[in-house]
C-alpha cells in the first residue's frame, strides 16, 4: 500500500473483521447496486501517488518566480492587492478548531465559529457604516451581482444602471447572473476627464423603471466616487443605490458609503488579512439597511441566550435561506469564505481604530507620493483629475505592453495595461501602491518609465 | 463588581470590542519612509470619515488570547470523529496546508504575467484534467468558489445551450432526494422546480421520470449517491429517457466519496457533474468556507464554459478570454486558488490506487456503522449503502425523545453529532457518513455511544432532553434569536 495509507487507518484485518460483521465477502459486495456493466474495469488515468517529500518537491517547482519579497517589485492592483498581514492570522487561522470544522450548524459546539462571525458582521458594519453585515460571500464580484438580485426582489423594477468605472470583471459577473427577463443592464459612461461615473448621463438615464443604480467607490481607476449627490438622486426616482468595492481598506480614511445613503453595500474584503494568492479565495462583503434584512442573501449569525440565560451565538433568520426554503431562499449560497471573514476579523482586530487610519494614510500618502513621481517622467501623466486612495490611472506615450516589457527586465512589475477592459485607455495603465511598495522602489519605477519612455 | 465564574478551561471570554482600552495597539506597519499627508490636501472632507467608531483596540496577545479561546469552544475533524452525512468530513492532510503558504503560490497576483505563471496555471490545467478522468467528462472550469456556485454555473451552461438551439425551456426536475441547494439553484437559474418523488427503494424511478419529462424540461437535477446515501441504479436509464425529450442530466457530485475509480459519472450519461473539493477532495471546510465547486461537463457544453479558459499550446499555458458563446463569468478571477492547489496536491499523494481505496473505505465504514446500529435505530432502507447511511428516531419515540436530543446528547460524549432532520423524505433523519479517515476503533466507540444513548432514551430520557451539558453554552434559544434579530454589538449593549 503506498504512503496515502497514512490518510487511510484500516488494515487488512480491519477489513476481514469489518467485512464479517457486515456479513459480506468483499468490499466490491457492497457496491452491488451499481450496474456491473458500468463499473470500472481497469484504473484511474492519473499518475501514481507521491510520498510527502516528493509531493512538496514537485509543488515548490510549480511556484511562481516573482513574488513580494523576492526583490522584484510591484505596483498591481485592480482587485487584488499586496497589504501586510502580521503573523498573527495565519497563526491563529491554523487552529485546526477552526478551519477544520464545518459550518456551525450545532451552536453548542460552534460557539467559536459563531462568535467570530459576529464579531465580524459588527466589524464590517463599523468599516461600511451600514446596520447588517452577512456572514460572507464568495467574492467581490458575486457579492455584487448578488447585491443587484436583492434589488430586483425588492424593487421589482427591471432597469439596473451600472457604471462603466465598476471593476470589469464584477461587471461581467453581474451580467452573467443577472436573468434578462427580470432585469435590464443600462452602462453609464465615465467621466474621461475625471475618471469619476459621469453624473450627468446618470441623471439622464434615471427614471421610474430604475430599480438599482450600481457604483464602486473608489472606482477601477482608484478615483473615489462622490455617492452623496447620486445616492439622493436615485432614491428620489425610487431606486436603490448600491455602492461596491474592491479595496476595503479606502474606508480607513474615506467617509463609508452607508453615510453617503448607500442601500446596498458589496465588495472585495481581500485586503483586510487575506493573502493574494492568485485571486482567490477572497471575501465577498455584503451589507444593508435593517428594513431590508429579510431580503438579504447569506448566513446571519445572531445573539441569544442558552437555556441558563448565558449569552450565546446561532445562525438565525434562516428561512431565507436554501436549505429551509429550497426553491423559495433568496439566494442558493450555502459554504461561503467562513475562513477568510474569520482572516479578517482577526486582522481588524490587530489593526484596530487607529492601525486601519494608519494604514490607509499610508497608502494614500504613498500613491501621492508615487503620483508626483511619475508626473516628472516625460511621455507620462496622470490620466484623470479626480481625488484617489491607493490606485491610479497614468497616459503614457508607447505601447503598454512593451514598457511593461522593459519594466519587468528589472523586476518591476509596473502596472496593468487598461487596453483588455477599455479599447478607448490603449496609452493606459493602472497602477497600484500599497504601504508595501518603499518609496526607493518607486523611485525606481519612475526612473524606468523614464528610460521606457526615451 | 462583575461576580468571577470558576470556568475551569472553558474559559469566559468576551467579544473582542469589550476588550482592551483606549490607546492599546495590535499592529506594526511598515516604517514611514515617505512624507505622511494630510488627507484633506487631496480629498475634499466631505469624502472622509471620521473615527471607526467602535473598532477595538486592543494589544497583539489580547487578540491571540481571545482567538485561540474561541477556537476552544469548536470542534473540527482534529477534534474527533465528525460523521455530518452529505458533508464529507474526512481528514485535512496538513502537508497541504504547508503547500498553500509557499509564497509561490499565496502571494502571485491574477494580473502577473502569464509568463510567471506558467507552474500555476500548468498546476490548475492538470487538476482540470484529473478531475476530468475521476468523473468521465470531457472539460472542467475551476471558477466557482462552492457546491451551490458549481450548480448555478452548471445551469447557467444548460441554459445558454438550450438558448443556442432556440430551445426555451422553463422546468427542472429535482428529486426528493436531492440536496437543498438544488431547489435554490434552479430558481436562481431562472427555471421552474418541478419535484419528483423517490420510488420505495428510496431512488428514482425511470417511469415517474418518463411521466414528467416533456419538451419543457431543461434538466434534470440528480443527487448520486444519493441523500438517503443509495446509488441511483437506474441513472443511465434515465439520462437516456431525458436525453429523447432534448434535456440534460446535471449531477450533483457532493458524494463523489463513494465512486471514485468505481464508476464514472460521464459513462451513467452524466452531462454536468460538479464536485466539491472541500468534500470528496481532502480540502478543509474552514467553518463554513472556501470550498470550491468545480463543473465537469460534457463536449457538448463546451462553448459555454465560463471565461478564460486555460489551454496549451506550444508548450505554453494560456488564459483564453475569446469564447464568444462563454455564458461570462461566476466570480473575479480564476477560482478559488489556494483551495485548488489543496486539492490537486491530495490526488497527487493519492494516485489512482490511493483514490479508490478512500472511496472503498467510505463505504466499507459507512456499512459497518449501519450494521453496528441496526436494532438500536429504526433503519428506513435496509440494504448496502454507500458513503453514509440514515436511521430515525422513531423506536425512541415512545420514550418522548427526538433525534435532537440524541444529536445533543453525542455532544456530551465528545462527538459531533451527524447532519440531522435530512433529508426531508425520511421523518426525524439521523444522516451519518464517518468518512475513510476513520479507524475501526473510532466507529467502534461512536456505536457503543450510539448504543448507549438508545439504552439512555428509554431509561433516563431527561439525560437526552437537557443535553448537552459538558459544553460551553447549553441549547440555545433560537426563537428569541430570529424574533428580536440581534446581529451586531453595540455599545449601548
Amino acid at each position: 500500500m503506498g504512503d496515502f495509507s497514512r490518510y487511510i487507518p484500516h488494515t487488512e484485518a480491519d477489513c476481514r473483521d469489518m467485512l464479517e460483521s457486515i456479513g459480506v465477502q468483499k468490499v466490491e459486495d457492497l457496491f452491488k447496486a451499481i450496474p456491473e456493466k458500468y463499473r470500472m474495469k481497469g484504473t484511474l488515468n492519473l499518475p501514481e501517488p507521491l510520498s510527502e517529500p516528493d509531493l512538496l518537491r514537485r509543488l515548490q517547482a510549480l511556484q511562481s518566480p516573482a513574488v513580494p519579497g523576492d526583490g522584484s517589485s510591484h505596483f498591481l492592483g485592480a482587485g487584488a492587492y499586496h497589504h501586510f498581514i502580521p503573523s498573527v492570522v495565519s497563526s491563529l487561522i491554523s487552529r485546526s478548531e477552526f478551519y477544520t470544522a464545518y459550518t456551525p450548524y450545532q451552536p453548542e459546539i460552534s460557539q467559536g465559529t459563531l462568535q467570530a462571525i459576529f464579531e465580524y458582521q459588527t466589524l464590517i458594519c463599523q468599516l461600511t457604516g451600514m446596520e447588517v453585515s452577512n456572514a460572507s460571500m464568495y467574492d467581490g464580484a458575486s457579492s455584487l451581482a448578488e447585491a443587484v438580485l436583492m434589488s430586483q426582489r425588492m424593487t421589482k423594477r427591471k432597469k439596473v444602471l451600472l457604471s462603466q468605472a465598476v471593476h470589469p470583471e464584477y461587471q461581467t459577473v453581474i451580467r452573467t447572473y443577472i436573468d434578462p427577463d427580470q432585469q435590464e443592464i443600462v452602462t453609464i459612461p465615465y467621466n474621461k476627464k475625471e475618471g469619476r461615473t459621469d453624473e450627468e448621463a446618470l441623471s439622464r438615464l434615471l427614471s421610474e423603471e430604475v430599480g438599482a443604480v450600481v457604483l464602486q467607490s473608489p472606482n477601477f481607476f482608484g478615483v473615489i466616487e462622490d455617492l452623496g449627490p447620486i445616492g439622493e438622486k436615485v432614491h428620489r426616482a425610487g431606486g436603490l443605490l448600491i455602492a461596491g468595492f474592491s479595496e476595503a481598506l479606502a474606508y480607513g480614511i474615506l467617509a463609508p458609503p452607508g453615510v453617503s445613503g448607500a442601500d446596498i453595500v458589496a465588495g472585495e474584503g481581500q485586503s483586510l488579512g487575506i493573502p493574494v494568492s492568485f485571486g482567490g479565495p477572497y471575501l465577498g462583503i455584503l451589507t444593508t439597511q435593517e428594513k431590508y434584512v429579510r431580503n438579504m442573501p447569506g448566513r446571519l449569525v445572531g445573539e441569544t441566550v442558552d437555556l441558563d440565560g448565558k449569552r450565546g451565538f446561532v445562525l438565525t433568520l434562516a428561512t431565507r435561506e436554501q436549505h429551509i426554503r429550497r426553491e423559495k431562499a433568496t439566494s442558493n449560497i450555502c459554504t461561503n469564505e467562513g475562513l477568510c471573514a474569520l482572516m479578517a476579523t482577526i486582522y481588524l482586530s490587530c489593526l484596530g481604530k487607529e492601525g486601519l487610519r494608519e494604514v490607509a494614510l499610508m497608502n494614500l500618502s504613498k500613491a501621492e507620493y508615487a503620483k508626483k513621481a511619475v508626473s516628472k517622467v516625460k511621455g507620462c501623466s496622470l490620466a484623470f483629475s479626480s481625488p484617489t486612495f491607493n490606485e491610479f490611472v497614468i497616459k503614457i506615450e508607447r505601447e503598454p505592453e512593451e514598457v511593461l516589457k522593459v519594466l519587468a527586465k528589472d523586476k518591476i512589475l509596473g502596472g496593468l495595461s487598461l487596453a483588455r477592459f477599455y479599447p478607448e485607455l490603449n496609452r493606459h495603465l493602472l497602477v497600484t501602491v500599497t504601504e508595501m511598495v518603499m518609496k526607493k522602489e518607486i523611485d525606481c519605477w519612475a526612473d524606468a518609465l523614464e528610460r521606457a519612455l526615451k | 463588581m462583575k461576580e468571577i465564574r470558576d470556568t475551569g478551561l472553558i474559559q469566559d471570554e468576551p467579544l473582542i470590542f469589550e476588550r482592551g482600552s483606549k490607546g492599546r495597539r495590535g499592529y506594526s506597519l511598515p516604517g514611514w519612509d515617505v512624507e505622511k499627508v494630510d488627507p484633506d490636501r487631496f480629498i475634499p472632507p466631505h469624502l472622509l470619515r471620521g473615527e471607526l467608531e467602535g473598532f477595538p483596540q486592543v494589544s497583539e496577545i489580547d487578540v491571540v488570547r481571545h482567538f485561540t479561546r474561541l477556537s476552544q469552544w469548536n470542534y473540527g475533524v482534529d477534534s474527533g470523529l465528525y460523521p455530518l452525512g452529505s458533508c464529507t468530513m474526512k481528514y485535512n492532510p496538513k502537508v497541504n496546508e504547508e503547500a498553500a503558504r509557499m509564497p509561490g503560490f499565496s502571494l502571485p497576483h491574477p494580473y502577473q504575467p502569464e509568463t510567471l505563471s506558467q507552474g500555476i496555471l500548468r498546476l490548475m490545467h492538470e487538476l482540470e484534467r484529473s478531475l476530468a478522468e475521476i468523473a468521465g467528462m470531457d472539460h472542467v472550469t475551476l471558477q466557482p468558489a462552492a457546491g451551490a456556485h458549481g450548480e448555478l454555473t452548471g445551469m447557467m451552461m444548460v441554459k445558454a445551450c438550450l438558448q443556442a438551439r432556440g430551445d426555451k425551456r422553463t422546468k427542472v426536475l429535482v428529486p426528493d432526494t436531492a440536496h437543498g441547494t438544488n431547489c435554490s439553484t434552479s430558481t436562481v437559474a431562472s427555471f421552474q422546480m418541478v419535484g419528483l418523488t423517490s420510488n420505495e427503494r428510496g431512488v428514482i424511478s425511470p417511469g415517474r421520470v418518463a411521466e414528467k419529462m416533456d419538451e419543457d424540461v431543461a434538466a434534470i437535477m440528480v443527487t448520486n449517491p444519493n441523500t438517503l446515501g443509495l446509488f441511483e441504479e437506474n441513472l443511465a436509464e434515465i439520462a437516456e429517457i431525458v436525453h429523447r425529450k432534448g434535456g440534460f442530466v446535471y449531477c450533483d457530485g457532493a458524494n463523489l466519496n463513494a465512486l471514485m475509480g468505481i464508476v464514472k459519472l460521464g459513462d451513467l450519461g452524466v452531462d454536468v457533474v460538479h464536485i466539491n473539493l472541500h468534500k470528496t477532495f481532502s480540502t478543509p471546510h474552514g467553518g463554513g468556507g472556501p470550498g470550491a465547486g468545480p463543473v465537469a461537463i460534457k463536449k457538448e457544453l463546451a462553448p459555454y464554459l465560463p471565461v478564460p479558459v486555460i489551454e496549451k499550446s506550444d508548450g505554453m499555458y494560456r488564459f483564453n478570454y475569446e469564447r464568444p458563446h462563454s455564458i461570462g463569468k461566476v466570480r473575479a478571477f480564476y477560482g478559488n486558488f489556494g483551495i485548488l492547489l489543496r486539492a490537486y496536491a491530495y490526488i497527487l499523494t493519492m494516485g489512482p490506487e490511493g483514490l479508490r481505496r478512500a472511496s472503498e473505505m467510505a463505504v466499507l465504514n459507512a456499512n459497518y456503522l449501519m450494521h453496528g446500529l441496526k436494532g438500536a435505530y429504526h433503519l428506513p432502507y435496509d440494504r448496502p449503502c454507500m458513503h453514509e447511511c440514515i436511521f430515525t428516531d422513531r423506536l425512541q419515540e415512545k420514550s418522548h425523545v427526538s433525534t435532537l436530543d440524541i444529536a445533543k446528547r453525542l455532544i456530551d460524549y465528545g462527538f459531533h453529532p451527524p447532519t440531522i432532520y435530512f433529508p426531508l423524505v425520511v421523518k426525524g433523519a439521523l444522516m451519518m457518513e464517518p468518512t475513510e479517515t476513520e479507524s475501526k476503533e473510532n466507529i467502534d466507540r461512536f456505536i457503543q455511544t450510539m448504543i448507549q444513548i438508545a439504552r439512555e432514551a428509554e431509561e433516563q430520557p431527561d439525560l437526552l432532553r437537557q443535553a448537552p451539558q459538558r459544553v460551553k453554552v447549553r441549547r440555545l434559544d433560537e426563537v428569541l434569536a430570529a424574533r428580536k434579530p440581534k446581529l451586531k454589538w453595540t455599545n449601548r449593549g
